[in-house]
Order: C-alpha cells, then structure tokens, then sequence
C-alpha cells in the first residue's frame, strides 16, 4: 500500500449513494449504496440479470444515472471524460477486437485520455506502453495481430490497455469467463498482484462462486437490480442466500482461501 | 535493452517515398501521353519550370508547352483531386462505421448527387440555361445543384441513422444510407423516364467524367479539397480509437460520436465537391483504402494519408487511361475504374487474410 498517494485520492476509491439506471424505460438497477476503499478487491456476483454489468458500466461513466456517485472524492457525473478515463479502466465482458491491429498498437489505445485529440502519442506514451508490456509478459507479441493471439493472450493485452490507462481503479466485468481454470487463475493472480503492488482497486463481476470468493476482499450479491447482501465472501456465499437468490441447489465447504460452493443435484 | 521493441505504427518514410513517386509517375504520365505523345523527360523540366523563380529549357515546341500546361495540366490536377479525396473518403467512412465495405456511395450521397445533378440538368433546359449541345465545361449551377443534393441525402440518412435512439449503432446508419438511395434513385430513374430529351446529357454525368474544361473545375474543387481533406488526416488517430466501437472508445475518454458527425460531414462535403466536378466514380473509396491497408498495415494513422496518395495517382491514372485507350472517343472514366478496380478488389479479397 502506499498511503501518501491513498491519501491524495480520498478514503475511497468509490462511494455510491442512492444510485439507480433507467435504460429504454425499465429501472434496471436502484437504490444502490456502495463503499470500495482504496487498494480493495470487490466482487459483484448475482444471478443473470440482477444488475451487474449494469453497475459497472455506470461506475465507469458510461451510463446516465440518478444518486450520487464519487470516483476518489469527485462527482462521477461532473468529470470530463478524458479525466474520468485517467482515474477509471475498464474490460469490457466481450472486447472488440478490431482486425488486423498489432498488439502494441491496441494497448496504446489505452493511452487515449492523455494524447490530444487530434495529435499524435509522445514518447512517453511509447514507453507507458512499453513498460505494460513489459510487466505483463507480452514483448513477443508487441507485433503480433490481436486476432491472432489464444484467449489467455487476448485477456492479457485487454487487461494492458486497461493498465496502460494509468487509472487506480479497474473494473472488470467477467474478465475469465472465456478462459479455461488455469488461464483464470494466471489472469486473476496477476490482477491480485498488479493490486497489491500497486495500489490498484479492483470492482469485477464474475460468475464462478468458487474462484469469486478466493480473490475478492468483499463481495456485494445482487438480484434484481438491489444489493441484497455484502461483506466478507463467507458471509455472502451462503448455501442459504445463494438459494434464494439464484434458486440453486449448493453446498458451501470451507476452503483455504474463501468457501467453495458446489452445485449439487436435487434429490440426494 | 529494448532496441529491438516493436514500435507503434506509424508512416514510414519507404511508405511515404512510395506515394510520391506513384503521385509522380501518374503526373508525367498523364501529361506526357495522349493524342500527341510527349518525351516524359522533357515534360518532367516543363514541370520544374512552371515553379516560379525557376527558368529551365525543356526542349518542347511551344505547342507542346501549351498542350502540357493549359490542356493536360488542368485535367491531370482535377484526377488527383478527386481521387485523393474519394480515397480519404472511402478510408474515412469504414473507420467511422467499422465496415469495411463503406464507402462514398453507402450514405446515399452519389445517389443525392445524382439526383441534384439531373434537376439542375432538366431546371437547366426548362428556363433554357444550357448552353448549345456539347458545352466544354460544366454549367456552374450543375455542381452547386449536385452539392445540394448530396448534403440533402447525407443529412437524411443521418437523421434517419439517429432515430434509432438508444439503439443507435452504425450499422443503422448505414441501413438508413440504404433506404436513402433507393428513394433518391427511384427519384432519379423517374425524372430520366419523364425527360428523355436530357437523359443523355444525365447520362454522361452519371458514368463519370473529367473535363478538360481548363482551370476552372480545379479551382472549383481545391478548397474543398484541401479543407475536408485536412480535417479528414487531422481525425486519423482518432478512427483508431473508434474501432473498438463506441462503448470502449468512451471509456477511454474519446468523444467516438462527436468524431463521427465530424468525419461524416467532411467525407460527405469533399465527396460531393468530387462529384459535383467529376460525375459519379465508383470503387476509388474502396480499392484504395484496402490496398494501402493490405501493404502498410490496418492504422488509420497510416491509411488516410496513404490513401490520399494512391488515390490521387490511381484516378489520374484511371483517367489516362479513359482518354487513350479508344481515343479519339473517351470513355467514362467511372466504367475504367470498375472495368480495373472489380477485379482487382475481388484479387485482393481472395488472396487477403488481412481483411
């Protein structure tokens, strides 16, 4: 942790007040109260339409929305969009990935919030770039056409532009849900390390209970566009609110790292 | 330790020494071939010599100085005009709507030309405007009536394109581009029957043509060129970032809207100052682009001013070709890119795993 720089951003990473979406007429998520400190890893789980994709897309600025919202201090609503792209990252579920670009290529375009418009990237854009690759293993492909790579590449180059943003908070939404169980552990260690070594606050949404829970600090399950639990993963992965909530049949087993839920069979 | 890194993409300077010199061959070449043929190397000094402050001898007869400066020059320049500015075009609105098969005709903006044209053309005869049969150049209202009608059509589909709402996405815009045309050139094919005694004069319009009408459809068409065309290359990083589509673009802090209703205003005013001079010239937006894309790679950085090169020489070239393949007569020098450009697209389309 680095406190001297927490102390700069404000207490929190993100602070939700009241917070609702109305997309083509329908309040897809309201009422949402949310506090993520600095440097913490939350996960937002919830059955398939509760809301999550949504709250992350609102957190990253890309959704009108009613409430308050703060970003380190800063109304979400009153940032420039280039400023807001400094502080917040985000890896969309399913990437574009537009043909024939070069790998070096797609992770500069993460430098977009601080090249002007209608100029061309400096030298310390390069080496921004140069140094996200570096970090994350992927100088060999630096010339290699995105379309090209394996999924576990592609998740790699999609978390570098993210990173190459220079933003303290990073939302991912699903960000392993392409991937088999080793490439998910590789890519949700190396977020956990990026975290811990660098003071980044992580909101992702995920899917796989299990994994959820090992890696997430807090968990915040949501149904219906509601938060209807939070806290510590074991006292969210709970055979009785996961059955309420995604009317699913689990067992909970302890695990080293968090609890593990097991879907079992009905009628045993 | 990273000398060997790989760069980002960029123009490089190979690249850009190629676009001068096919710039270059197309200009000698154009001047140099034609009813009367010419030593290219003398072309070339005559060339050097219109510079001013420079005074070099290049051995033509005056006749031929004047064949090269006040019949070929004019004509050669109004090629490379309008082939850049088709190419930056084309290049321009598959970056903006992420389809690689946009190009100045998909928004309905050849078809609104079309149909400015052929009003101005038939509004011509009724109040007897026009000049005798066979005028050298184009009668001054038919372009601005080209204009009207292409900013007509451009503005239609983008109102069409935006009453999607929520739901706006490129591909509804480009659907509205559709429905645009079909009714512009209902229009058009309805005005051609009604008409007949003009529909010869549309029909030349139509198939694409250069004039050899002096300076005047040049410098018609410079402003304009130079204008959109900057706005055009100035926007080039930004259609980068615009290929990720509009939500990511977003979230990383470009305005990917703002960017489109820019390049679509430019593209579309360039293309109708092209049109409007030039008649309606398929396959430039497409060809180009794709080539320079399959050569130097799929950054827009690289394609647009790219672009602007090849498609500059290639319509001069295409021109040449209109005016000396069957000369005396001329033939459309629309027909000479679709006769040329067809194939080879459908090449490049076989052979390309890069698209």
């Amino acid at each position: 942790m680095r406190p001297r720089e927490n102390d700069r951003l404000g207490p929190h990473a993100v602070s939700v007040r009241g917070a609702g979406v109305i997309l083509d007429g329908n309040q897809i998520i309201a009422g949402i109260d949310l506090d993520v400190a600095t440097g913490e890893w939350l996960t937002i789980i919830g059955p398939n339409g509760a809301g999550k994709s949504t709250l992350l897309r609102t957190l990253g600025g890309l959704l009108p929305f009613a409430g308050d919202i703060e970003l380190f201090g800063t109304p979400l609503g009153r940032m420039r969009r280039r400023d807001r792209a400094r502080l917040v990252a985000s890896v969309a579920q399913d990437p574009v990935v537009p043909p024939g670009m070069a790998v070096v290529d797609y992770v500069l375009l993460g430098r977009t919030p601080y090249i002007p418009a209608l100029a061309g990237e400096s030298a310390a854009d390069r080496d921004a770039v140069a140094k996200v690759l570096a970090r994350l293993d992927l100088e060999r492909f630096a010339g290699r056409r995105l379309e090209s790579l394996s999924g576990g590449e592609r998740q790699r180059v999609f978390l570098a532009r993210a990173l190459a943003q220079g933003a303290n908070l990073l939302l991912l939404d699903e960000p392993t849900s392409a991937l088999d169980i080793g490439h998910q552990q590789d890519v949700l260690e190396l977020v956990d390390k990026l975290r811990r070594d660098g003071g980044l606050t992580v909101i992702a949404t995920m899917h796989d209970l299990s994994i959820a829970g090992e890696y997430a600090q807090r968990m915040v399950l949501m149904a219906g566009g509601r938060v209807v639990a939070s806290g510590r993963p074991r006292d969210v992965l709970t055979q009785d609110l996961l059955a309420r909530h995604y009317q699913a049949r689990v067992r909970v087993i302890d695990g080293e790292q968090g609890p593990l839920v097991v879907p079992v069979r009905a009628g045993d | 330790m990273r000398v060997s890194g790989v760069e980002p993409a960029r123009l490089r300077v190979r690249w850009i020494a190629a676009g001068v010199a096919a710039v270059l061959v197309a200009l000698i070449a154009g001047l140099a071939l034609g009813p009367v043929g010419l030593n290219p190397g003398g072309v070339f000094i005559e060339l050097i010599d219109l510079i001013p402050g420079v005074s070099l001898h290049s051995g033509l007869s005056p006749s031929e100085q004047a064949i090269v400066t006040q019949l070929r020059l004019p004509r050669v320049c109004l090629g490379l005009l309008v082939g850049a500015i088709l190419a930056l075009a084309g290049g321009c609105y598959q970056g903006v709507f992420r389809n690689p098969l946009a190009d100045p005709y998909l928004l309905g903006i050849a078809a609104g030309a079309g149909l400015g044209a052929t009003l101005g053309i038939i509004g011509g005869h009724a109040f007897e405007l026009l000049p005798g049969a066979g005028g050298s150049g184009t009668p001054i209202y038919v372009p601005f009536a080209a204009f009207a009608g292409a900013l007509v059509a451009v503005t239609l589909t983008y109102a069409l394109g935006a009453a999607g709402g929520s739901a706006r996405t490129p591909a509804v815009l480009v659907l509205a581009g559709v429905a645009v045309t079909a009714f512009l050139t209902a229009g058009q094919t309805y005005l051609q029957q009604r008409y007949v005694e003009t529909i010869r004069e549309v029909y030349t319009w139509i198939m694409g043509r250069l004039t050899t009408a002096g300076w005047h459809d040049v410098l018609l068409v410079l402003p304009f060129t130079v204008v959109t065309g900057a706005v055009m290359l100035a926007y080039r990083r930004q259609l980068d970032v615009m290929s990720v589509g509009d939500a990511e673009a977003e979230s990383l802090g470009a305005h990917p809207r703002r960017t489109r209703l820019v390049l679509v205003i430019a593209a579309s005013l360039g293309t109708a100052a092209a049109v409007s001079v030039s008649g309606l010239i398929g396959f430039v937006g497409i060809i180009v682009p794709h080539t320079v894309r399959l050569m130097a790679g799929s950054s827009y950085r690289v394609i647009l001013p790219l672009s602007a090169m090849f498609g500059a020489a290639f319509l001069a070239l295409a021109d040449l070709g209109a005016r000396t393949l069957t000369a005396p007569d001329e033939i459309p020098i629309g027909v000479v890119t679709a006769f040329f450009g067809a194939p080879f697209f459908i090449v490049i389309l076989r052979t390309s795993r890069r698209l």
